[in-house]
């Protein structure tokens, strides 16, 4: 019993089928559950209220990251493996990634008009957040635009594998570009530098949420490529005969 | 491989258009800034070095859809993937080729626009190096993109959309080091990392680009 099993089309369907239900539920308690909760959490001494954005601009940035790792290693086994439904996942997870980011972005603007007086500063932080973006924008247009579906796919790979390489590049130069307000690590368990329990937890429980939301809309995403693939083949059988 | 530098070569000056076409864009995005920030010699000052990276980076972008498309269209890359030297050797003819016909006019003409835009002499041989080490990762850089992007019927603004992302670093270090030079700084920290993603880029793009353009000949 090895999970390259699960390479198989029919067997992905069979589990994921079996699973999407219990992570949706997973999904919506959690998520739910936190940022309720968030909400509630006491205003910080310094950032008052504002601090409850934390509870979404968190869970989305950390997700922005993880979806372009999970691209990398699923076009990784595409590339070496030719799983299709290793492609397939990286090319669902893509738009979700894109919108994490957006998040991310989005909240952190908010979160900063009343904390740091601008609703947007050349961080290095925020900045490679804009640059991963664009990486998002040009994976998902690559997808688009070239039609044979295994050509897109070992274009995207590549272009995923080359496009981390330079993501990574940018985001140290970018701090040797600029000084950053952001603070630094926000989730160091470190005695002392670690954040209160009170936000911790509510923090830990949308983290949780916002991972199986993604895992949740990728499942469905992937499942709907691999029924658009059948669809595809069905036809173009029908056409044949 | 000389042979297929020097045919590109002919090609890009004989065709007409490509040669001329990158330095006019240049002049005309420098002609350009003033109108829009106002002619304040101060400001001008600030921003040339950042503009002209800028400018250089935006005129190389612009004979970039020609590196393989023209190629690849009439079959010749079809028999150069088939000739004896390996595909990877044929892109860094390709990238040279492009790096001289349209990096290396922008670099001897730099200063010359720097002029335009008030920036200090004492930039002027900063700026030169910067984008003498900096230029062939744009044009390697440009070279993958025109690989992922040469079976397409209308690439051109998805080849721009791909490679901007992969400027960033070697922009950052480019400018940042013709600012420092500006401000009479030292600048060789920037010029050793800009060296750095250079040399990165010849090691790896290659590769890369040479699979995209298998993939696209399958």
């Amino acid at each position: 019993m090895s999970i390259w099993e699960y390479a198989n089309p029919v067997k992905f369907m069979r589990l994921s089928g079996a699973i999407l239900p219990w992570v949706a539920a997973g999904a919506a308690i959690c998520t739910v559950a936190g940022l309720v909760w968030g909400v509630l959490t006491p205003p910080d001494y310094r950032q008052g209220a504002s601090v409850k954005i934390m509870f979404l601009h968190v869970p989305a940035a950390m997700m922005a990251i993880n979806i372009w790792l999970m691209m990398l290693v699923a076009s990784l086994i595409w590339l070496i493996r030719r799983h299709h439904v290793s492609a397939l996942a990286a090319k669902a997870a893509a738009p979700i990634g894109a919108v994490m980011t957006v998040i991310a972005l989005v909240t952190g603007a908010a979160w900063g008009q009343p904390t740091w007086g601008t609703w947007w500063e050349w961080d290095p932080r925020l900045t490679s957040f804009l640059v991963l973006f664009l990486f998002y924008i040009g994976y998902i247009a690559l997808w688009e635009a070239v039609e044979d579906p295994d050509s897109a796919a070992d274009l995207t790979g590549i272009l995923c594998l080359v496009g981390s390489v330079f993501a990574l590049i940018s985001r140290y130069a970018a701090m040797f570009w600029s000084q950053g307000i952001h603070q630094g690590s926000s989730l160091s368990v470190a005695p002392g530098e670690r954040m209160s329990a009170v936000y911790r937890y509510p923090l830990y429980l949308t983290m949780l949420g916002f991972f199986l939301l993604f895992l949740t809309l990728v499942l469905i995403r992937t499942r709907t490529e691999i029924r658009l693939r059948r669809t595809a083949a069905l036809q173009a059988r029908e056409a044949r005969q | 491989m000389i042979a297929l530098l020097l045919r590109d070569l002919r090609l890009a000056t004989r065709a007409g258009g490509g040669f001329g076409l990158g330095l006019g864009f240049f002049l005309i995005l420098c002609a350009l800034i003033p109108f829009g920030t106002g002619p304040d010699t101060d400001v001008l000052a600030s921003i040339a070095p950042g503009i002209l990276w800028v400018g250089a980076l935006l005129a190389c972008l612009l004979s970039l859809d020609r590196i393989f498309a023209l190629d690849f269209e009439d079959g010749s890359l079809d028999l150069i993937a088939t000739s004896p030297i390996p595909l990877e050797c044929a892109v860094i003819a390709k990238a040279a080729a492009h790096w001289l016909t349209s990096g290396l006019p922008l670099i001897v003409a730099a200063p010359l626009f720097g002029v335009l835009l008030q920036m200090p002499a004492a930039a002027n041989g900063w700026l030169v190096l910067s984008l003498l080490i900096g230029t062939p990762a744009l044009s390697l850089l440009g070279a993958f993109g025109a690989a992922l992007t040469v079976g397409l019927r209308r690439g051109g603004l998805l080849l721009s959309l791909l490679v901007l992302p992969l400027y960033v670093p070697t922009l950052i270090f480019g400018a940042e080091a013709t600012r420092r030079g500006a401000a009479g700084m030292d600048a060789s920290t920037p010029l050793v990392f800009l060296a750095a993603i250079t040399l990165l880029t010849v090691a790896l793009i290659p590769f890369a680009a040479a699979a995209a353009i298998r993939i696209n000949l399958r």
